[in-house]
């Protein structure tokens, strides 16, 4: 048996009263990769947040045992100098500097009180080295690289202050599957050097593919640890550990609906980029939905996806718009957002805390205010009740977890953000809706409600477009796939056609057709 | 993960929100201070009378810097707006002979303009507002000067300083055999009819959240409110009634306080502000106009100007060229002590007139106890960062 380098033992942190952790022990052995895993609201962060010292020594209750000795931090810099150090999930970067600057930021290479730039910049690239990136230049503003490779700079941070256990918090939740392909290999990379890592991740097969021991959480309660070569790594396992029941079917049986006419359609469609008016980013798209239908948008990220949800919603992205969009049969226009919610179109945007939601406000207040004007005011002047009695209805309809309507959005969990806006958009009572990444980010039992009410809105008539990176998801929830390329149509599947492979066949067969 | 609550069931009573009745407490324990170090000389009938009379543009300009501050903003031209609306109405009269309320429109619809000016910039042009309007600031302040010639005009006529001036008619009860004493009837009933209201209110409200199955707050604590505000609004009248009776300038401010209170709590537009002030990405998304927004904010911090001009100038009963100096400080202050967040999107109409009154019982008692102008503005700096500092750490604790 390989000598432990941490273990956590009996923790216990509570929030005013409930018990967030509640006897949490676990063990990491020296080089390997544990993966964590909860649903949402498991206690997953608040335990990576114990371990990395942001709730400070006596906050909670139990040991951390680190390389033997126990260890009592009262901020991140005591645990970050014992070499832990974690990645959360929002990246800490400073856009602006350059990524030499930011690789020591906070842990500056100094000389007599002076920053040493030589020495920085010396540093900086070979740490870059290190995680991939030695053709980079670390001179340029951190801004100007993807979100891939800022992670890596992430990374290559955590590094230079010497880390012996990296902690990451969903590293791979922004980026793409060829992104996080090279930060999962990375990691096995760096274990083959000796380090330890903990990651967090709601992507199975990544968790699979990557870790040497799962420990499962649930409920605040450690569950179980998995061992690879020992025990089962399917994510038919890992999800039942997590919910605590077998899965059987992660997508809803869809109970047989009609599907109609068609009653959204979108013709010749041109977009050109916001900041480059020659750059074109979506060409000569051509869609229709049925009534009753849920239709996929897959493609790969940066395809153009969520620029034409959003250049269709109220023109919210792009500028030289050309194109026509029918609904119901007619020919409408769409200038903005309001013209886009009173032709019953709705849009529920990926980034639900940027884009969808007033954190600071009710639930109350965020379900009903993009339909406040239409069915929830006479004359300009708000009808409170029926605000209350209609956010009430839709807290049971959709199953958002909490006691009262009045509690603010923001302390809740992904999956209950989500179907918060699900319902701000459901009362606007739209025909057509456009779900950009329905679930991201949100665990397997919020994923199963929200795919429910998704049927259900089909099966009520309306046309569902849904914009997904998760090929699964597609194929589990849609009638009809259309694939997006490079801002062009490259194909489209019905139901029984569509498979991963269909999918990424059509993506390649477009890159190849792009190339000649 | 998040901190949340395992309670399923349904609360049937919860506690009354401290955070809204905080400041009403600072309020009253502050006064009472002021009462202990004055000997009360705070207490007497005028200088109740002058907290009206000395503070009703502050609460003006607090309703409206409300709105600019819900969207994460400030005005900071609103000192020199105001002194140039007063002056635009000062110089029409004395110099042009122009009838009182002529020169009341006009000082409105210059306040408008301004006001139009600084949206126009804001919205269309997405300018910072604090930019914008520190060149209103200076603009402002020299066109003042330019109109009025760096003079003093005046004085003004008895129908223009009524306003700020006059009083309703009174009818006396218990007056002494020498004609002093007694208190105004008027102001009893208004006060009786107040104190119905309030008692009414909540009884409405709480037969509403029973028929829609809402939770509601314990009758006790409910009880406990009323009896404080019912105090407070019957002491103020009592004095007032005890003085001349109820001022006209108070009516004013009550009318500009109701409708901005209902402006933010009942209607789509005041809705649309703090969903913009609490994330104006999502607010744009959400179908909301947030630059139309944004205009009209602006556009009305600008009219009340015009008619916080008109108070001022009315009150001095001539327009200067230094009137509304430091005026922006003392708006944006109100709101801040009565609770508003400078990231935008949190704060109420009455918490910036708490804040206000709190701003100006300072400011009178501290001149009644005969302190320095200049000490009284370090005691006046000291009282908004505390009263953010323990705001924003009671937040902090509860997160």
């Amino acid at each position: 048996m390989a000598e432990y380098i941490l273990e956590m033992n009996h923790i216990v942190k509570a929030f005013s009263g409930v018990r967030a952790l509640d006897d949490v022990n676990f063990k990491v052995r020296q080089g390997e990769i544990m993966a964590i895993c909860g649903e949402n609201g498991a206690g997953k962060s608040t335990l990576m947040n114990v371990l990395s010292g942001v709730y400070p020594y006596g906050e909670y209750t139990g040991d951390i045992v680190y390389k033997g000795e126990v260890c009592k931090f009262h901020n991140i810099r005591e645990s970050e100098r014992k070499g832990i150090v974690i990645i959360h999930q929002e990246l800490a970067l400073s856009p602006y500097l350059s990524i030499a600057e930011n690789v020591f930021i906070g842990n500056e290479r100094k000389h007599g009180g002076m920053i040493d730039w030589t020495e920085t910049r010396r540093a900086a690239q070979e740490l870059l080295a290190r995680v991939g990136l030695e053709h980079e230049n670390v001179n340029v503003p951190v801004n100007s690289l993807g979100v891939g490779k800022q992670q890596l700079i992430e990374i290559a941070k955590a590094l230079g202050k010497k880390a012996d256990l990296l902690i990451l918090d969903e590293p791979t939740a922004a980026l793409n599957d060829k992104e996080s392909q090279q930060l999962l290999d990375l990691m096995l990379q760096l274990k083959a050097q000796g380090m330890t890592c903990i990651i967090i991740s709601h992507k199975l097969n990544e968790i699979s593919y990557v870790a040497d021991s799962i420990t499962i959480i649930r409920d605040g309660h450690t569950i179980e640890t998995l061992q690879k070569g020992v025990d089962d790594f399917s994510e038919e396992r890992i999800i039942k550990g997590m919910v605590g029941r077998e899965l059987t079917n992660r997508y809803p049986k869809r109970e047989d609906c009609k599907i109609g006419d068609v009653i959204f359609e979108v013709k010749n469609w041109n977009v050109f980029h916001p900041d480059d008016a020659n750059r074109q980013v979506l060409k000569n798209i051509n869609l229709q939905v049925r009534a009753g239908e849920v239709v996929g948008l897959a493609g790969l990220m940066g395809a153009g996806r969520t620029e034409l949800a959003m250049s269709i919603f109220g023109r919210t992205y792009g500028q030289k718009i050309s194109g026509e969009i029918y609904i119901n049969g007619k020919k409408v226009e769409i200038k903005n957002v309001q013209d886009a919610i009173n032709n019953k179109l709705a849009y529920v945007s990926e980034d639900r805390k940027t884009y969808g939601l007033v954190l600071i406000d009710s639930i109350k207040f965020n379900m009903t205010l993009s339909a406040l004007r239409k069915f929830f005011s006479r004359k300009g002047v708000v009808d409170q009740n029926k605000e209350a009695v209609k956010a009430e209805e839709y807290r049971h309809r959709i199953n958002v977890k909490t006691t009262t309507v009045e509690q603010a959005v923001g302390s809740l969990s992904g999956g209950n953000q989500q179907k918060v806006v699900l319902a701000k958009w459901m009362l606007t009572e739209p025909d057509v809706l456009i779900l950009d990444e329905p679930t991201r980010g949100i665990d397997v039992g919020a994923k199963y409600e929200i795919y429910c009410v998704i049927n259900e809105l089909a099966k009520a008539g309306k046309a569902v477009i849904i914009i997904s990176s998760e090929m699964p998801e597609i194929i589990g929830t849609c009638d009809r796939t259309y694939i997006l390329n490079e801002g062009e149509i490259a194909g489209e599947l019905s139901s029984g056609a569509i498979t991963q492979e269909a999918i990424m066949g059509a993506i390649m067969a477009h890159n190849r057709k792009g190339e000649v | 993960m998040e901190n949340t609550t395992v309670k399923t069931v349904a609360q049937k009573k919860v506690n009354l929100s401290m955070k809204q009745y905080g400041m009403v407490l600072a309020l009253i324990a502050v006064y009472l201070i002021f009462a202990v170090i004055t000997g009360g000389k705070n207490l007497a009938p005028m200088t109740v009378n002058n907290i009206i009379m000395q503070n009703g543009y502050v609460i003006i300009l607090a309703v409206g810097m409300l709105l600019c501050v819900l969207t994460g903003n400030v005005d900071l031209g609103v000192g020199s707006v105001v002194a140039t609306c007063g002056a635009v109405a000062g110089t029409l009269i004395v110099d042009f002979g122009v009838s009182s309320p002529l020169a009341m429109l006009a000082s409105l619809a210059v306040g408008a303009l301004f006001g139009a000016f600084v949206g126009f910039f804001v919205s269309k042009l997405e300018i910072p507002p604090f930019i914008v309007t520190l060149a209103t600031m200076l603009m402002g302040r020299g066109l003042c000067y330019v109109i009025l010639q760096a003079q003093t005009k005046g004085p003004l006529p008895a129908d223009y300083i009524w306003v700020s001036t006059g009083f309703l008619p009174t009818i006396k009860l218990g007056v002494a055999a020498d004609g002093t004493g007694g208190v105004d009837l008027i102001c009893l009933l208004v006060a009786a009819v107040i104190a119905v209201l309030v008692v009414l209110s909540d009884v409405r409200s709480v037969a509403v959240a029973k028929k829609n199955g809402l939770p509601t707050v314990h009758t006790w604590q409910l009880a406990v409110k009323d009896i404080i505000i019912i105090g407070i609004e019957g002491f103020f009248f009592y004095k007032l009634g005890k003085y001349n009776g109820i001022p006209i300038l108070l009516i004013l401010v009550a009318i500009v306080v109701g409708i901005y209170h209902f402006i933010t709590t009942q209607t789509v537009a005041g809705r649309q502000i703090y969903a913009m002030g609490g994330n104006a990405k999502a607010a744009r998304l959400s179908g909301i106009n947030t630059q139309k927004v944004f205009f009209w904010v602006y556009a009305n911090m600008g009219l009340l100007c015009g008619l916080a001009g008109i108070v001022l100038s009315a009150r001095n009963a001539s327009a200067t060229p230094k009137a509304g100096d430091g005026f922006e400080m003392d708006a944006i202050a109100s709101c801040y002590i009565g609770g508003a967040a400078t990231s935008g999107g949190v704060g109420t109409i009455i918490g910036a007139v708490v804040g206000a009154f709190i701003m100006g019982i300072l400011n009178i008692g501290m001149s009644l106890a005969g302190f320095d102008t200049n000490v009284q503005k370090i005691v006046k700096g000291a009282v908004l960062l505390g009263a953010v500092t323990v705001d924003l750490l009671s937040k902090r604790k509860k997160g």
